[in-house]
């Protein structure tokens, strides 16, 4: 359960969030809303990267505020760049990477390693530089690297913006899959299909929020 | 050389990463300073017997040097101008071969390995405030960031060329440091999203 108090949020002297109440329990909720409207701070107030001026924003009882690392091993994120998100230079190196604090040996790493490539059908490159992986490679291998840990959440903060209709739509394949909770930032409404619940966010505030059908005709009149 | 690891079983890719990085040690130490045709020859010698029981290929190990070449042949020239033919035949030669005993190394160790036994020599300095494991992570950015900025500087180039500006220094440099800088600092939020300093 992710809950925002009376969330607000500015860069410098600019709001770019205000007054935000929300209770995310659903097991899939979008977040749709024009460029610049909040949805990406909004996104990041989830796993403690950015920690809210006003308000508190809580996952499981903790506050991001005060429980960032707790949180952070709870909720994954995974951004719009995946080269920005890939921080080794191999795909197995990177993957490998998130579960450097897990406990597991050298040999148990590996093998949860290999065995999450298999997964996402990216085994067949462990051993490839990550930077030659075409762009929605690139993106699996990001998606791999935070399901790896097992978040129990996972917020995606448009994933799929860089990529091509066949790769976003493998990324909408995967999603619907994880038994994980997902937040998904996006502008492609038609990966909202099957989702229980789109919160409309429109410069700052949550203009709409319910049921996908009538939060995203809200939202299309907003667009207007 | 950045992420060039070519899987296989060889001795050379069985061999502890810290025992190719004393080696390397060595190696480069005696190109240095025992300064001889004879050392170079030896050393070619002794790098091409490695280069065979690692099973990479003639190619992809000569691959390792193309990047050394212009450096290479700017000090040879030096040489030639500042002492002599052989002298600058032995330095040249040194160079070209510590660029190819690091590049077999390269070839033949996952990184992570490579940087595990780097933060293995690094542990003893803890006492002195140096954290290994940041070390390390420093270093993995380092050759992880390489190929990233690489392929800004192609973007900036094709946009400079798209409003044909070719030849304009600052139309590549502003916008290929805004980029640099702006990847840094997504780079930034992704370590701390994957609980770098948590």
């Amino acid at each position: 359960m992710i809950r925002l108090e009376g969330v607000s949020h500015r860069y410098g002297e600019r709001w770019v969030l205000r007054d935000v109440d929300l209770e995310l329990a659903e097991r899939r909720v979008g977040v749709v809303g024009a460029n610049g409207s909040g949805k990406s701070t909004l996104a990041r107030l989830l796993n403690g990267l950015v920690v809210p001026t006003s308000g508190r924003v809580l996952v499981g009882g903790l506050d991001t505020a005060k429980d960032g690392p707790a949180i952070r091993r709870r909720v994954g994120f995974v951004f719009t760049d995946p080269d920005a998100q890939i921080v080794m230079p191999t795909v197995a190196e990177d993957v490998a990477f998130s579960l450097r604090r897990s406990g597991l040996s050298k040999a148990e790493v590996r093998a949860r390693t290999l065995a999450a490539l298999d997964r996402f059908g990216l085994a067949g490159h462990a051993d490839h530089p990550a930077h030659l992986l075409s762009g929605g490679q690139k993106q699996l291998l990001a998606f791999t690297a935070v399901l790896v840990t097992d978040p129990e959440v996972l917020v995606c903060d448009e994933p799929t913006t860089l990529l091509d209709a066949r790769n976003a739509a493998r990324v909408t394949a995967l999603l619907a899959e994880l038994p994980q909770q997902v937040v998904l930032v996006t502008h492609h409404l038609e990966q909202l299909d099957g989702f229980d619940r789109v919160v409309v966010v429109d410069e700052g505030r949550v203009v709409a929020d319910g049921a996908p059908a009538e939060a995203l005709a809200a939202y299309r009149a907003l667009l207007l | 050389m950045i992420g060039l690891y070519v899987p296989g079983t060889s001795v050379v890719h069985r061999a502890r990463a810290g025992v190719k990085l004393a080696l390397l040690a060595l190696f480069l130490g005696v190109l240095g300073f025992w300064r001889s045709p004879a050392v170079v020859a030896g050393g070619l010698a002794v790098l091409a017997a490695v280069t065979a029981l690692a099973r990479v290929g003639p190619r992809r190990a000569l691959a390792q040097v193309r990047p050394a070449l212009v450096v290479v042949l700017v000090v040879f020239a030096a040489q030639v101008w500042l002492a002599d033919l052989e002298k600058a035949a032995v330095v040249a030669g040194s160079l070209l071969l510590a660029v190819a005993a690091a590049g077999v190394v390269t070839l033949t160790t996952r990184t992570e390995d490579l940087l595990d036994a780097v933060v293995r020599v690094l542990r003893p300095l803890r006492r002195v405030g140096v954290d290994p494991d940041r070390v390390g992570l420093v270093l993995a950015l380092t050759i992880r960031t390489v190929p990233v900025l690489v392929s800004l500087g192609e973007e900036v180039r094709d946009a400079r060329r798209a409003r044909g500006a070719e030849r304009s220094v600052r139309a590549f440099a502003v916008p290929l440091v805004i980029r640099a800088v702006r990847h840094a600092d997504r780079l930034g939020e992704a370590l701390a999203a994957r609980g770098v300093d948590d």
